[in-house]
């Protein structure tokens, strides 16, 4: 079958051998100048393409093992057109060629060349057949692993699971073997690379082997003498943890986590509050499946025994890196516990945080309340909550204002609108007057949220007012606050509010001092218009705009000319839907909608796809794309977009 | 996302405007506070000290047993973060402390056998701890001012004591080798990533005098340097005592025995020469340079590897990084024998051809200052007749191009330098300028030509390969149909599908295919 493809492809190759000779190409990619060498080996498939399959495995590549001397960058682009070459020297039955080059990347210093190498040989390794990977990839494998350098042996264990599948037990046990050498390695650079694949090993071995050889050299390497090392160990443990039966657990894992649990070192202690949930969801999945009930109730007593000694260990941390991320798993581990235990153990803990000094950890705490919520609920907590949200409301770092201003929403919902107006309200509202214009912004969309949660009639009687009581501020920052929260509001309050209390308000700031203000009117006219009547629109809204297009300020009479064709465009769309409109299924149900915005959204969409096709139909007709197609991935994009396009071919059909 | 206003200013009253940006002096000043410690695990709340008696009013007798209580007493840790907490005894741990390296550093016959395992535990309990994370993660060592250890009055005079301990001319390395082992050597070489300047500069010291004391570690104290700065270069760019590091390493080359040993050789070239890539270079630079010409200094013979490495790291785009390493180039050369330098005079020249014509002045002029140093100009005349072609079209188009007059003016002095050495050469470039100029055009559009045939040729193949996967498929339906395969078919016969399939695809498919027909 080979022959019959180098056959093949004789009389096409040919005449190009004589149009690219190996050494022209090959000055290409010897050129003095880098940019140049760099360009050429990015385009290396199309030399191979050139030469042939036959030429590129006897010229081509034994050219590029010998040359690997080179820039970084040359060889970063090298390893990784390697990854792609199988094709290219004649399919899997020749991929092996392609291990020499890669081999010697993989021993270069250069951390980000040795990676792609390994990246590439983890890609080829699966198009090797089960005889080559033996007769090709191990042996390469076992060299990399008894190199002299750090670099080889650092590469070497990216290799042994890509292999260990596919191999005879033989050879299985020399890789084994091989790991184990590593593992124990006299560099901590080899060390560390063995040990964060430790875990991806372990998913490859035998469950029996999983025990015998993991295990030690788990526990090895969780007691390192270097810290880099140790957490690299602890961050297998999830893998290992996952792969071992549930009453093997306690005797092989966790003497090591408890042990890492109060390492000297922050950084191991750290990863441990990192993985501290990610492992024990695990065990509980796997106990799920199990199903063994009196298992499940050693295990929570033990984890019981486990948390007090480890958990207030790391709560009490000095370190503030530790606790932020403990902070950020421990309520995790609630819906695990369940609510007496969380109660009894974890939440001491929880309320001890929510007045930690360090911000970030009283953030993370609150950001995981919807656990708590679930297991206990959070009316448990409010009092204690409520100082901490206060406190990181006013944060001096306005990063943490914004963190907590987006969990905003969600604590409304968990603590209902009672509590939410007698207390939060008033932050709410004062963060709509921040001085970081990033806060200002989420703010506005923190109330559009609210009032999605509570209902316009609340947004009524509390917000609305206040917000636009704010039109009337001296600052001119806080009148264009009212704008932007208008134009976020207006939809979630529906036509009824927004005409009668917000447009008014707006129509009189057409009127303001400053030209900002003025051309957020128009803008937010715009962005209001599908929400109000159309009487509103032409006896109110039109008057105003087209005096605002005739301002001094050329931004004001630009955005005001804007919303005025804006305005135009979807009414002579809607006009023309009526006539193309029942083309869909799907858009007809959407256009059904009870929900007014959405409906016209709809039309307006429809028209502008439609347009668009017939266009695309007059110029080209065998490129037309079928509506559903094109309709569908354009359903939730901006309607803008969609208008100009129309507007576009609209003005082009007309000239036509 | 943190400006006041999304949009440009008109005229607003002044009064009006929002300053929403974080003020950075300020940040700076909260900086400047802060102080971090090393989190011991404080067990001090428990110990109360009482104070001892005096070493110097001590009867001889009991000497050596005061000595031993006093060091165990300064094993107890204080909290330094909380800067009232347990005053009382703090001075008493101070005092002790005090007297301690007194009594090393004045009297003899204090230092018997018993009392070195308790110095070396007193030691190796207040200095070896886990570093604290940075306060500041983006910490710039050039502008920011670094985190100092809060519990430095006591750690001062630990490390005092220490080197005292060393100094002391009682010392014993025999006896000390049994407690200053390899453990405790890499505790201490962990500890110069310290962001506290005072302690890196205590533990330089320290560490010169083990390596000078204990010549048991020596290798064992160069391999782990060694990791060290493998780490710092390939894994985290970060470690705050390079630059301490490298002036000890900078005296240890200096003892090396000739010839170099292969692992000395090896040091050089795979971990001094890849240092140059650090993001962080300028702060160990100057140690780094005179470690590397010290080895130039033992042995020439390693200079073509060391040239040839700083021309395989040269900085791309970082200009201030290149005139560092101009600067180490230029120390290079001014010890360079002359022998050597011809081996490496065509792609250094070339390279320097490359800095003449950087736009950026200060990388430019660093070049041209060559010319000024008279070691480098004779080495130049020996062989102008190799330098100056390298350098000369690159001299004559920046003389006309660059926008800078020093520039342009240091480079009519380098011209006519060239022109006084060889005239002849000098004007034979001049008249061949243009020529290679053109040559070098019909050279680039060569090129273009190349690599518009090979992807015309790329285009011809893929779109073959679909033709070919087309009527394949067309046969197969055919087949399945029960047609009679058409053998007039052109495609069929000589379908070189399987080795033009773009990457990616199954072999086997095609495989099948193929031997179908």
């Amino acid at each position: 079958c080979c022959c019959c493809n180098e056959v093949g492809c004789k009389p096409g190759a040919d005449g190009d051998d004589s149009l690219y000779p190996i050494a022209v190409l090959i000055d290409e990619l010897r050129n003095e100048d880098v940019q140049l060498r760099l360009n050429s080996i990015k385009k290396l498939s199309t030399i191979a393409l050139a030469l042939g399959v036959e030429r590129t495995r006897t010229e081509l590549l034994p050219f590029l093992t010998d040359t690997i001397y080179d820039e970084d960058e040359v060889l970063l682009a090298l390893a990784e057109q390697l990854g792609n070459f199988t094709m290219l020297v004649g399919g899997p039955e020749y991929v092996h060629c392609l291990l020499p080059p890669l081999e010697s990347l993989a021993t270069v210093e250069e951390t980000v060349v040795r990676d792609k190498a390994v990246e590439s040989l983890r890609k080829i390794s699966q198009e090797h057949s089960p005889v080559d990977l033996e007769v090709h990839f191990e042996p390469l494998v076992k060299r990399l692993a008894s190199g002299d350098w750090f670099t080889s042996r650092t590469s070497a264990c990216g290799l042994f699971s890509v292999c260990y599948p596919r191999v005879s037990s033989t050879v299985k046990a020399e890789i084994r073997q091989h790991f184990r050498t590593l593992c124990s390695d006299d560099t901590p650079m080899v060390r560390r690379a063995a040990a964060s694949k430790l875990g991806e090993f372990a998913k490859v071995l035998e469950l029996d082997y999983v025990k015998s050889d993991i295990i030690s050299l788990f526990t090895a390497l969780a007691s390192d003498e270097q810290d880099s090392v140790r957490l690299l160990a602890v961050e297998a443990c999830v893998s290992i943890a996952t792969l071992l039966p549930q009453e093997d657990l306690e005797s092989l894992v966790m003497p090591t986590l408890r042990q890492a649990a109060e390492d000297k070192s922050w950084r191991v202690r750290y990863m441990v509050a990192d993985k501290f949930s990610e492992t024990f969801v695990s065990l509980q999945i796997s106990l799920c499946f199990n199903c063994i009930h009196s298992v499940l109730t050693i295990w929570l007593s033990d984890l019981c025994l486990l948390c007090p000694v480890s958990e207030q260990e790391l709560v009490s941390d000095t370190n503030q890196h530790v606790k932020s991320a403990l902070a950020s798993v421990i309520m995790g581990l609630s819906t695990i516990l369940g609510k007496d235990n969380t109660i009894e153990h974890l939440l001491p803990l929880f309320l001890a945080q929510l007045k930690d000094e360090c911000p970030e950890v009283r953030l993370n705490i609150i950001s995981n309340l919807d656990c708590v919520n679930e297991v206990i609920g959070i009316r448990q907590l409010s009092q204690s909550l409520l100082p901490a949200i206060v406190e990181l409301a006013e944060d001096a770092k306005w990063r943490v204002r914004l963190a907590i201003i987006e969990y905003m929403p969600l604590l409304a919902g968990q603590l209902g609108v009672e509590f939410f107006d007698e207390k939060l309200n008033t932050l709410c509202m004062a963060w709509l007057i921040d001085h970081v214009y990033a806060i200002r912004e989420a703010a506005t969309c923190n109330l559009m949220k609210l009032v999605e949660k509570f209902g316009a009639e609340w947004a009524q009687n509390t917000i609305v007012p206040k917000v636009l009581g704010m039109a009337n501020d001296p600052n001119y920052l806080h009148r264009m606050t009212t704008l932007f929260c208008i134009n976020a509001l207006s939809e979630a309050c529906g036509q009824d509010i927004t005409t009668k209390q917000m447009l008014p308000v707006v129509l009189k700031m057409s009127n303001d001092q400053v030209a900002n203000v003025r051309f957020n009117v128009a803008k937010s006219l715009q962005k209001i218009g599908p929400v109000l009547d159309s009487n509103a629109l032409q006896t109110e809204v039109k008057p105003v705009l087209e005096k605002l297009a005739t301002d001094t300020d050329m931004d004001v009479k630009y955005f005001a000319q804007e919303a005025i064709s804006d305005a135009n465009v979807e009414q002579r769309l809607v006009q023309q839907a009526a006539f193309i409109f029942p083309a869909d299924q799907t858009c007809c149900s959407l256009a059904g909608s009870q929900d007014r915005s959405e409906q016209r959204n709809t039309v307006v969409s429809i028209t502008a796809c439609n347009l668009m096709n017939s266009r695309i139909a007059c110029t080209n007709p065998s490129q037309t794309v079928s509506f559903p197609n094109f309709f569908q991935p354009d359903l939730h994009a901006p309607v803008h977009s969609l208008f100009s396009a129309a507007t576009q071919i609209e003005f082009d059909q007309t000239n036509e | 996302t943190c400006s006041s206003s999304s949009t440009p200013n008109f005229s607003v009253p002044s009064a009006e405007k929002v300053d929403g940006f974080p003020r950075r002096s300020m940040r700076r000043a909260r900086q400047r506070r802060s102080h971090s410690s090393s989190q011991f695990r404080y067990q001090s709340s428990q110990v109360e000290l009482t104070p001892l008696p005096l070493l110097k009013d001590a009867p001889v007798a009991e000497l050596h047993d005061l000595f031993c209580k006093k060091l165990q007493q300064c094993c107890v840790l204080f909290d330094f973060l909380d800067c009232v907490a347990d005053l009382k005894g703090k001075e008493i741990k101070r005092a002790a402390l005090n007297e301690l390296v007194e009594s090393v550093a004045t009297s003899r016959g204090v230092l018997i056998e018993p009392l070195y395992p308790e110095a070396i535990k007193m030691i190796s309990v207040n200095i070896f701890r886990t570093l604290p994370p940075s306060e500041n993660p983006e910490f710039d060592p050039e502008e920011d001012e670094p985190t100092l250890e809060a519990s430095w009055p006591h750690l001062q005079l630990v490390y005092e004591f220490f080197l005292r301990f060393l100094e002391s001319p009682d010392f014993q390395p025999s006896m000390a080798k049994r407690y200053v082992d390899q453990k405790f050597v890499l505790q201490l070489l962990e500890l110069f990533d310290s962001e506290d300047p005072r302690e890196r500069e205590y533990l330089k010291t320290i560490l010169h005098r083990v390596y000078g004391k204990l010549l048991g570690l020596r290798a064992y104290i160069r391999k782990q340097i060694n990791n060290i700065f493998l780490r710092f270069i390939y894994e985290t760019e970060h470690f705050n005592g390079v630059a301490e590091l490298l002036e000890i390493l900078g005296s240890i080359i200096n003892g090396f025995a000739l010839p170099l040993k292969a692992e000395h050789k090896q040091f050089l070239v795979r971990v001094l020469i890849p240092l140059h890539t650090a993001k962080s270079l300028s702060i160990f630079h100057a140690q780094l340079a005179y470690c590397v010409v010290q080895f130039m200094e033992k042995d020439a013979t390693v200079t073509e590897y060391i040239i040839r490495g700083l021309l395989k790291y040269w900085p791309k785009t970082c200009t201030q990084k290149e005139v560092m390493f101009l600067g180490e180039i230029e120390e290079i050369l001014d010890v360079i024998e002359p022998s050597q330098f011809i081996r490496v005079q065509e792609p250094l020249f070339k390279q320097i051809a490359a800095c003449i014509s950087s736009p950026h002045f200060q990388v430019a002029e660093r070049a041209l200052y060559f010319w000024n140093n008279e070691y480098i100009l004779s080495l130049i005349e020996e062989n102008c007749q190799v330098i100056l072609p390298l350098v000369f079209a690159t001299l004559y188009r920046v003389s006309k191009e660059h926008w800078n007059q020093t520039i342009v003016s240091l480079i009519y002095n380098v011209l006519k330098t060239f022109m006084e050495m060889n005239s002849k050469l000098f004007d034979d470039l001049t008249a061949s300028y243009k020529v290679e100029k053109q040559k070098e055009l019909k050279r680039d559009r060569e090129r273009a030509d190349l690599w518009r045939g090979l992807e015309e040729h790329q285009d011809r193949r893929m779109q073959m390969l679909t033709e070919a996967a087309r009527n394949q498929r067309n046969l197969q339906e055919r087949g399945e149909r029960g047609d009679p395969p058409s053998p007039s078919s052109p495609q069929t016969s000589h379908s070189d599908q399987p080795e033009l399939k773009p990457s990616g695809a199954s072999s086997s498919s095609s495989g099948g295919g193929e031997s179908a027909t």
